[in-house]
Order: structure tokens, then C-alpha cells, then sequence
């Protein structure tokens, strides 16, 4: 589950970090009222998105007075903002949040997340914030300083140094970034964050440490006990959230070929088959280890409501899932949907004979395909407009 | 041989009691594995299936000898059933559970690291040993015991593959599935070491997927030990980057997580790549000719 900046600095500040006091604006009106309420006679006003880059994108806006506040919200709200983590289709702006203006001196780069390899959380640190951090972990690795934090306990002191050294901080700025760090460590802990990203932690003019801007996301597996944090579904397109109701894992794509199949790792390896097949998938869809007739017709359902899909692929192995059943969801599917593309069917595995019993004997012209190379075989054929 | 399990192993389930694990406990014993009871502490001292159902892992292990655990517990309570099977004595922990919290799995296996006991998974399909013992879910069927060991991060291509070297007639001696989740247990290095050191494993069959660092940790491993073929395959060449929010993942891992990347390291150790999810059978095949 990723938060929106304004949901993750509630969190922080709920464990005490200092935030910047800020207003959420859905409505140009709403910016007078904002202002006074906070004291301020001008500010920044910052679209709420998921995405990384809207300051590029033109997401970020300084203004002073409420006429030029509320004149920004009217252009923001409703705009499609395209940064080069939101692909072509970028994400739209529903809510802008106001917070002062900061007077930076310095910006830095703090985020907490795994080492798989470590099996331990790593502080990322780097003096160059507010930058292509990424690039620069490419091309000046000895930019970026990175901490094992000790869990259960703030850093070390000896980290503390390295880390205030590395990043030539030193007196009470030194200190308040000491307990910037521990605050959100304590936070990556408490709530079930797999990445906590402050880009850029600021260096006001006045040698103070500002959380200027804070990407988190909450652990997929924790949601449950995290719900309370944001909206799970808010990134998520309409069919994505109706499949993960039935326990299907979908996420659409570009290309035209269809595909429903069981398993992570045999879906993941379906979509380089079709690849390697010429063509390109339209969706990624796991419909799970224990998938019943009805999930699958509701898989089919949300392939077919994809205008761009042509063909489609079923690729199962029948472990604990039975072939016979799949067969049955697929017929139940085609006959209820009718669609209107060919589909090649490849089933393996437990009950295997039954399955494609079950499939020659409904009378539909579905395409059996024997094995994973003829399925590929078959399918750019059907692509191609022939074999139905 | 095998590796980690035989037929002498005995199994204690904790999660007995639920569908998944009275489902695939049944499926198990049905294979032929020992099962020897189940564990639920609301439960103690009644029986489930025919199965003694324990109080608590230490219990079981002291009744029945279990030196093997199954886990089927829920995500909110499975890193303490995992912790509590390494505190009981058990040597291998195989924990099937999907959807447990990272930073619970992160003290979990420190837990069971300090307590000297091993763990397969969680998230992940269990393992096989053709004709002695099935301990997880794996269809059962499609294993005959051979030739060929076989290591996986994601279950169906664990079955793919299993199905594959059946079929030509090379069979398994263990097929093994490590899990996808993030902090897990045994790693793919682990269960090659173990392959290679087992005289019945003549070639090892490995299958990774995009993310993370452990087909790279493979690669070294199998390019500085292991002399028997190897056949790799890596998922996810065509999967979508994905809507990344930060920049941080990437940091940690850069190009090194992508197929590409662990498809050039596989090759570079000297493992022979297959292409397609298809063609890992026939190459194996191949290599064990040569």
C-alpha cells in the first residue's frame, strides 16, 4: 500500500517527527480559509500523487496571495500529470496539499528500506537530495552512505557520526538530524513500512531539519494490520481492485494477447513466452493456487473487458488446482461471455486427461494446445488471424 | 539419497486443524510421508483425521520425535509458530504460509538462525522427495524419483520442471522450492550446495525470477563448486517494471535485479541458460548425455 505524502506525514508526526503544518485542498475556494488557518499569506501547493518527478511535471507550485493559491488549484485539480515513473498514461491530480514555503540551505537524501541480501533494514543516506538519486547511485556509488540499522534500538552512535561526518552536518543540526533518523527508523518498525524515502531532507536557513517531502509504502503482507494508514485500492485501476476481491492477481499491459494462468512464477514466465512468441501480453493474471469455476469466469470477464485483447492464452499447470475444474471454468466462461477472439488452451497436471475431455466434448472452439511449445506455436497463429 | 528429507523423516503439522493444512496433510501422508500429529493449543489432547493433536511443538516433538515441522498457521500468527518449531528442536522448518509481514519474517529467521534450525520458505510450495516423501503441496503425481535436483523460487515452475525431467525419464532426487518472499530461509546457494554434495544428484535444475539477489549469489557459488550441469532459467524478462514510487529499491539492487542481468551471470558461471520455461527439461537432458 503506497501512502500520499499528506497520509505519510500524519504518520510520522503521530510518532512525534516534526512535520511541516499543512492543509489538504480539493477546491480553489478552500485556499483563503487554509492560509489563515495556518498563519500564512502565501505557500506551496503540491499535487497529491503517487508518483515520483511531479515537481518536473509541473505538480509543485510556489505562490504568494489566495487569488494565485486558488488560480493554481483551479489548473492542478483534475490535470494528468506523465513523470517517467507514471508511463504515458500518467496519474491524475485529485487533491493538492498547501504547506509554507521552506528557505533551503541544504538538501540531503534519507530513506530506509530492505537488504534482502542483509535480511536487515539499510539507511540510505546521500548530501545530494532532491537529485536523480538513482542516477547517482549508478554513476558516484561513494555519494550514497549505507547503514544497517540495529532493530529494536535507535542507530549506533558510532553511526550517528558516520552519518553526520559523511553528510558534514555538525552541532545541533547534527543532533536534530540524529533524531530525525531515529524517528523514522522507529516508524519504518512500527508500521509495517517496506520503503520510508525522504527526498529532499532539508537544511533551512535556520540550520533546522525539515521533512520537506516523504514517499512510504506500507507492506503489502502488513496491510491488515495497517489498514487504518491510507487506501490500498487508491493506485489500483477499477478492474485491478475487482480482481483481487476474487483473489486474482491482475495487472493490465499494452499488448493484445489475453492471459490467465496459475502461479507468480508461470505467469511471469507466460508473458516471456508470448514475447518470444512476436506478440505482447495485454494483462498479467495469476488467478491463484485454489482458483474455483466462478473466479475463473470472473478472470475471463476482466480479460474481455480490455478493448485491446485479440487472443488469449490459459496456461495451467494443475498442481492442487485440477485441470478438469479450470475446463469447466473456462467452457462456463465462454459460453456465459461469448467472446468474440480465439482462444488457445493449455492444461498440465493433475486431472489433465478429464480437463481436455471436458473442453473437445462442450462444442466451442477453443484451441487445445498440447504442451507450452505448441501453445506458443498456436497462439501467433491465432494472433495471426488463422487457426479459429 | 535425497537431500534435507527421506522416508524416515517424521513430520509434526502446525495448522493441522485448518482446510489448507488438514487438505494437504492428508495429501502427504497419502504420498507416503510420515505425518505424526498436529499442533493447536485450543485443541491439545484430541485428535483430528487420526492424527494426536499437541499443545504446542514441544510437545509433539517429545510424543512423536517430529524432526521436521509443516506450517500452515495464518500470516498474523505464523512467524511465532515458526520461532516456536525452532525453539522446540526441530531441524527443518517448511513454512507454506503466503502474505506474512516482511518485518516479522526479518525477527523470525534471526530467531531461528540463533536456534540452529533450518527454514524452508515461508511462501513457498514445500519440497519432494520422489517415492519417500512429500512434505508441502506439491502435486505428488507428477515426481518419480531420479536423476536431477531441482531448486525454485516460484512453485508452478517448480512443477513445470518437475513435470518435464519426468517425462524425459530423468526423474528427481529432491525438487525443492525456496518461496518468493522477500526474507525467506534456505537459499538457492543452500540448496545447490546440498545437490552438489549428494552423490544420487547427477544435475541440478535452477529457476529464478526477476528481483533480489540470490541467482546472482547461485551463479558465484556454482562457477567456484560445482561441476555437475547446471540448467537455469530466470521468469520475468517480459514482466513490467511496475509503478515504482521511489527511487530506493532500485538503489539497493540497480540493474543487477533484472533477467538480463541474471541471465549474463548464469551464463558467465558457466550455466546453461534456457530461454523458455519449456526447453529446461531437454536441456538438462542434453547436458546429462554429454
Amino acid at each position: 500500500m503506497k501512502l500520499l505524502e499528506c497520509e505519510a506525514k500524519a504518520v510520522l508526526k503521530s510518532h512525534g517527527l516534526k512535520v511541516p503544518a499543512g492543509a489538504l485542498i480539493s477546491a480553489p475556494q478552500e485556499v483563503e480559509p487554509a492560509l489563515s488557518g495556518l498563519g500564512l499569506s502565501g505557500g506551496v501547493l503540491k499535487a497529491m500523487v503517487f508518483t515520483g518527478g511531479r515537481g518536473k511535471a509541473g505538480g509543485v507550485k510556489l505562490f504568494d496571495g489566495a487569488a494565485a493559491g486558488a488560480a493554481i488549484v483551479k489548473d492542478l485539480i483534475g490535470t494528468t500529470l506523465v513523470t517517467h515513473q507514471t508511463g504515458p498514461a500518467g496519474e491524475v491530480v485529485h487533491k493538492l496539499y498547501l504547506e509554507p514555503k521552506t528557505a533551503i540551505a541544504r538538501e540531503l537524501y534519507a530513506a530506509i528500506l530492505l537488504d534482502r541480501e542483509a535480511n536487515n533494514p539499510v539507511l540510505i543516506l546521500s548530501a545530494e537530495g532532491g537529485m536523480e538519486i538513482e542516477e547517482l547511485a549508478e554513476t558516484h556509488p561513494e555519494k550514497l552512505l549505507r547503514l544497517h540499522l540495529p532493530i529494536g534500538h535507535d542507530m549506533w552512535e558510532f553511526q550517528a557520526n558516520q552519518a553526520i561526518a559523511f553528510l558534514g552536518l555538525s552541532g545541533a543540526t547534527a543532533k536534530e538530524f540524529v533524531a530525525v533518523i531515529n524517528g523514522l527508523w522507529k516508524v519504518y518498525q512500527a508500521e509495517d513500512a517496506s520503503m520510508l524515502e525522504i527526498n529532499p531532507l532539508v537544511i533551512d536557513k535556520e540550520d533546522h531539519v525539515v521533512i520537506l517531502d516523504c514517499k512510504f509504502i506500507v507492506d503489502d503482507n502488513a496491510t491488515y494490520r495497517r489498514a487504518a494508514l491510507g487506501n490500498p485500492d487508491a493506485d489500483k485501476t477499477p478492474a485491478e481492485i475487482e480482481a483481487a476481491k476474487w483473489g486474482l492477481s491482475y495487472i493490465p499491459l499494452d499488448g493484445s494477447v489475453g492471459c490467465l494462468v496459475n502461479g507468480a512464477g508461470l505467469a511471469m514466465a507466460t508473458l516471456d513466452l508470448i514475447v518470444q512468441a512476436g506478440l505482447q501480453p495485454a494483462n498479467f493474471l495469476d488467478v491463484g493456487g485454489s482458483a474455483n469455476e466462478e473466479a475463473v469466469t470472473k478472470a475471463f470477464e476482466i480479460i474481455l473487458t480490455d478493448p485491446k485483447v485479440e487472443v488469449i492464452l490459459v496456461n495451467i499447470f494443475g498442481g492442487i488446482m485440477k485441470c478438469d475444474i479450470i475446463a469447466q471454468g473456462v467452457i462456463g466462461a465462454t459460453k456465459k461471455l461469448a467472446p468474440k477472439v480465439p482462444i488457445v488452451v493449455r492444461l498440465q497436471g493433475t486431472n489433465v486427461e478429464l480437463g481436455q475431455k471436458l473442453l473437445k466434448d462442450s462444442g466451442l472452439t477453443l484451441i487445445s494446445a498440447d504442451g507450452l511449445v505448441d501453445a506458443a506455436e498456436k497462439l501467433s497463429k491465432a494472433a495471426k488471424g488463422g487457426a479459429r | 539419497m535425497s537431500i534435507l528429507v527421506n522416508k524416515d523423516t517424521k513430520v509434526v503439522v502446525q495448522g493441522l486443524t485448518g482446510k489448507a493444512g488438514t487438505f494437504h496433510a492428508l495429501q502427504c501422508k497419502a504420498y507416503g510421508t510420515q505425518i505424526v500429529g498436529g499442533v493447536n493449543a485450543k485443541k491439545a489432547g484430541t485428535t483430528h483425521e487420526n492424527l494426536p493433536v499437541f499443545g504446542s511443538v514441544h510437545d509433539a516433538v517429545k510424543n512423536t520425535g517430529a524432526d521436521v515441522s509443516l506450517v500452515f498457521v495464518p500470516p498474523p500468527a505464523a512467524a511465532d509458530a515458526i520461532v516456536e518449531a525452532a525453539d522446540a528442536g526441530v531441524r527443518l522448518i517448511v513454512a507454506i504460509t503466503e502474505g506474512i509481514p516482511v518485518m516479522d519474517m526479518v525477527w523470525a529467521r534471526r530467531e531461528v538462525e540463533r536456534r540452529g534450525a533450518l527454514l524452508l520458505g515461508p511462501n513457498c510450495p514445500g519440497l519432494v522427495t520422489p517415492g519417500e516423501c512429500k512434505i508441502g503441496i506439491a502435486p505428488g503425481f507428477i515426481h518419480k524419483r531420479g536423476r536431477v535436483g531441482i531448486v525454485s523460487r516460484s512453485g508452478t515452475l517448480t512443477y513445470e520442471a518437475v513435470y518435464q525431467t519426468t517425462q524425459l525419464g530423468l526423474g528427481q532426487s529432491t525438487a525443492v522450492g525456496i518461496g518468493g518472499d522477500p526474507v525467506h530461509g534456505l537459499s538457492m546457494v543452500d540448496i545447490i550446495r546440498l545437490f552438489n554434495e549428494d552423490p544420487e544428484t547427477e544435475g541440478i535444475i535452477c529457476i529464478g525470477e526477476i528481483g533480489g539477489p540470490e541467482e546472482q549469489a547461485a551463479a558465484e557459488y556454482v562457477k567456484a563448486n560445482v561441476k555437475k550441469p547446471v540448467v537455469g532459467f530466470i521468469a520475468g524478462a517480459a514482466a513490467p517494471k511496475g509503478k515504482r514510487m521511489g527511487h530506493a529499491g532500485a538503489i539497493v539492487e540497480g540493474r543487477t535485479g533484472t533477467a538480463e542481468y541474471k541471465k549474463s551471470a548464469f551464463r558467465e558461471s558457466g550455466i546453461i541458460v534456457s530461454e523458455t520455461i519449456a526447453g529446461i527439461g531437454e536441456l538438462m537432458a542434453k547436458a546429462l548425455k554429454a
